[in-house]
């Protein structure tokens, strides 16, 4: 039956129409955000800073000629010394400084990728679901969110990593399932926002059922919050499980995170300084710029306060 | 007023109740114990000790009667350090904890509001850069790096202050403490606290009164101040919670006798009755700065009260 209104004409000579002109070129919204990130000079030179430690850290070790294991009996506690291959100094068992530096930073970087994955898949399914079905369900699933506030959260780390012993997974785990809170406020306010738009009023009459709707229709359309929010969350459990390292609680010999070098290195500050400085830059410019970074995203994917 | 406080505290209970059974479950379903020690006991006086401290009975007699004791300020005993009872040794820690966290918490939160207020009326102004800059390094320098940074510099290099050690209540010796555990907190509320007196500061209604011919300060003093102190005011009770579990690391860098150190310790013990009350007393804490928090909340907001 086609072209018995001549609609059909009409449209194929409109979509032929454009495909020979040219269309005036449009700019999406990520675009126009990337420009604004672009723009911020602080956010643009931290993520290449961000980029040179995860470099650094992952790529690094394979030009050096110590592992972050090996000991080095002629070079124990000894300064910088560019002959033997110590760029960074050894430390009191003589293994190298920068290797293992390399090796914590590594450690830190994917407790905080898996923990931040963690974290983030929790916060939106649960923050979605609470928005999304509202009333009782959402003061429920919301007052328990509140009760988790008002709880000292590191005493729960500590309780939790003593109970799984020192499983490197597990600790990842444990501080993504506690780190969801934040995002799961942030999801539930954008989702109710978000559940009283024409899209998804029109999937509910099309017969989609609340599941398919909630992560077919919704949580796409959370992106730019959710990204934005992890970008922050990634320093806070870096912090976190430095703070754990530091207990003694983190990760186990050999194996080391920037937290235990710090531990290691500060009760000998005054005499072997460069155990103590190497690990404390990588750490607080890593933190550093992912702050930046997070602040810039904000400014960047969100509208309101520009 | 009256009845929002009253429904306030009523709902305080249950959560107080449902964190205290949440603790006793976790720690309980551990696996190990606290008498697994280097050398195994013999198991009469495992059995004895096991009964002793009623871990015999099946798991939710335990919870019971445990809970019937904490109705009554009962704590139970020590199962490591066995002449002790809990309470005994939180009231060892806890007075010097609270007064570390609680001094740092005022310092912090009158310092914080007052930079983010300034930072915000000079806004792109050079004080507020300098603010923004010392507020981002108060936020990424973890206290425990913080911690050691002062004690070399302050304790060791420059002898201003000593560098760890507490002698009966000098107040040099809090100083260092004090000021590592002030910088992330008030920083938070630096920041908090110039975003949202930037905000209120474009708001329609401080326009009308400056176009009213008010004076800056009254202006602020006026029209500004509360509600830009809204977001803020909802972080303290989250704020207060990283202090006080901040101050375990600083305690233990600083060798403080405060809690921390017997927290971490009892912990790895599996000591579950010292455990166990610490993280109650410290939630029942927070719990109190949480309502506390809410009821001014209430007062700054009306909107609140009324819901």
């Amino acid at each position: 039956m086609a072209g018995i209104t001549g609609k059909d004409a009409v449209l194929t000579e409109y979509a032929r129409k454009l495909e020979t002109l040219d269309a005036p070129k449009g700019r999406s919204l990520t675009q126009d955000a990337m420009r604004r990130l672009v723009r911020n000079k602080a956010a643009l030179v931290s993520i290449f800073v961000v980029l040179f430690i995860v470099l650094f850290a992952f790529v690094g070790p394979y030009f050096l000629p110590w592992t972050y294991d090996k000991i080095d009996w002629s070079g124990i506690r000894k300064p910088p010394n560019f002959e033997a291959g110590h760029f960074a100094g050894t430390d009191q068992n003589g293994r190298d400084m920068l290797a293992r530096i390399m090796q914590g930073t590594q450690m830190s970087l994917i407790v905080a990728g898996v923990a931040t994955l963690v974290s983030v898949f929790i916060g939106v399914c649960y923050g979605a679901i609470a928005g999304y079905f509202g009333g009782k369900v959402d003061a429920v699933m919301m007052r328990f969110v509140d009760i988790m506030y008002a709880l000292p959260y590191i005493l729960f780390v500590i309780i939790l990593v003593v109970i799984f012993g020192r499983n490197p997974v597990l600790l990842f785990v444990g501080i993504g399932c506690l780190e969801w809170l934040t995002m799961a406020r942030i999801v539930r306010g954008q989702t109710l926002s978000i559940k009283e738009r024409e899209f998804v009023e029109a999937a509910k009459a099309g017969g989609a059922k609340p599941w398919t709707i909630i992560f077919r229709h919704i949580v796409p359309n959370l992106t730019g919050p959710v990204v934005i929010y992890a970008t922050l969350t990634i320093p806070e459990i870096i912090l976190t499980e430095s703070f754990l390292s530091y207990l003694g609680l983190g990760v186990q010999e050999p194996q080391t995170s920037l937290g235990t070098l710090i531990s290691f290195g500060s009760p000998v500050a005054e005499t072997l300084p460069w155990m103590l400085i190497g690990p404390a830059v990588v750490l607080v410019s890593l933190l550093l710029c992912l702050t930046y970074i997070g602040d810039g995203l904000r400014d960047a994917l969100d509208p309101k306060d520009r | 007023m009256f009845g929002y406080v009253t429904r306030r505290v009523l709902s305080a209970i249950p959560i107080a109740l449902i964190a205290v059974t949440a603790c006793f479950f976790i720690l309980r379903l551990a696996p190990g114990g606290p008498f697994d020690g280097e050398r195994a006991l013999p198991p009469v006086t495992l059995a004895n000790l096991r009964a002793h401290y009623n871990l015999d009975l099946p798991l939710i007699q335990q919870y019971f009667i445990y809970v019937g004791r904490l109705l009554q300020g009962d704590f139970g005993p020590s199962m490591v350090y066995n002449d002790f009872t809990v309470a005994e040794m939180i009231w060892i820690g806890l007075p010097f904890t609270l007064m570390l966290g609680f001094s740092a918490f005022i310092i912090g939160t009158v310092v914080g509001l007052v930079a983010g207020a300034l930072s915000a009326v000079n806004q792109n102004k050079w004080p507020d850069y300098m603010l923004v800059f010392l507020v981002m390094i108060g936020l990424v320098v973890p206290n425990f790096l913080m911690a050691a940074l002062m004690q070399l510099v302050f304790g060791v290099y420059l002898d201003w202050f000593p560098a760890g050690g507490w002698r009966n209540g000098s107040i040099a010796h809090l100083v260092l403490p004090v000021t590592v555990l002030v910088l992330p907190h008030a920083g938070r509320t630096a920041r908090l606290m110039r975003g949202s007196m930037i905000e209120v500061l474009g708001t329609n209604y401080v326009r009308t009164a400056k176009s009213k011919g008010l004076g800056q300060r009254l202006i602020l003093a006026r029209h500004a101040i509360k509600p830009a102190l809204l977001p803020v005011v909802s972080y303290l009770g989250p704020g207060l919670s990283y202090l006080l579990t901040g101050s375990l690391v600083v305690e233990q860098v600083f060798a403080l006798p405060g809690i921390g150190k017997y927290f971490i310790g009892a912990a790895l013990n599996r000591d579950y009755g010292l455990v166990l009350g610490t993280t109650i007393l410290y939630m029942f804490i927070i719990l109190a700065v949480n309502l506390l928090v809410d009821i001014l909340y209430a007062w700054l907001d009306p909107k609140v009260r009324y819901r």
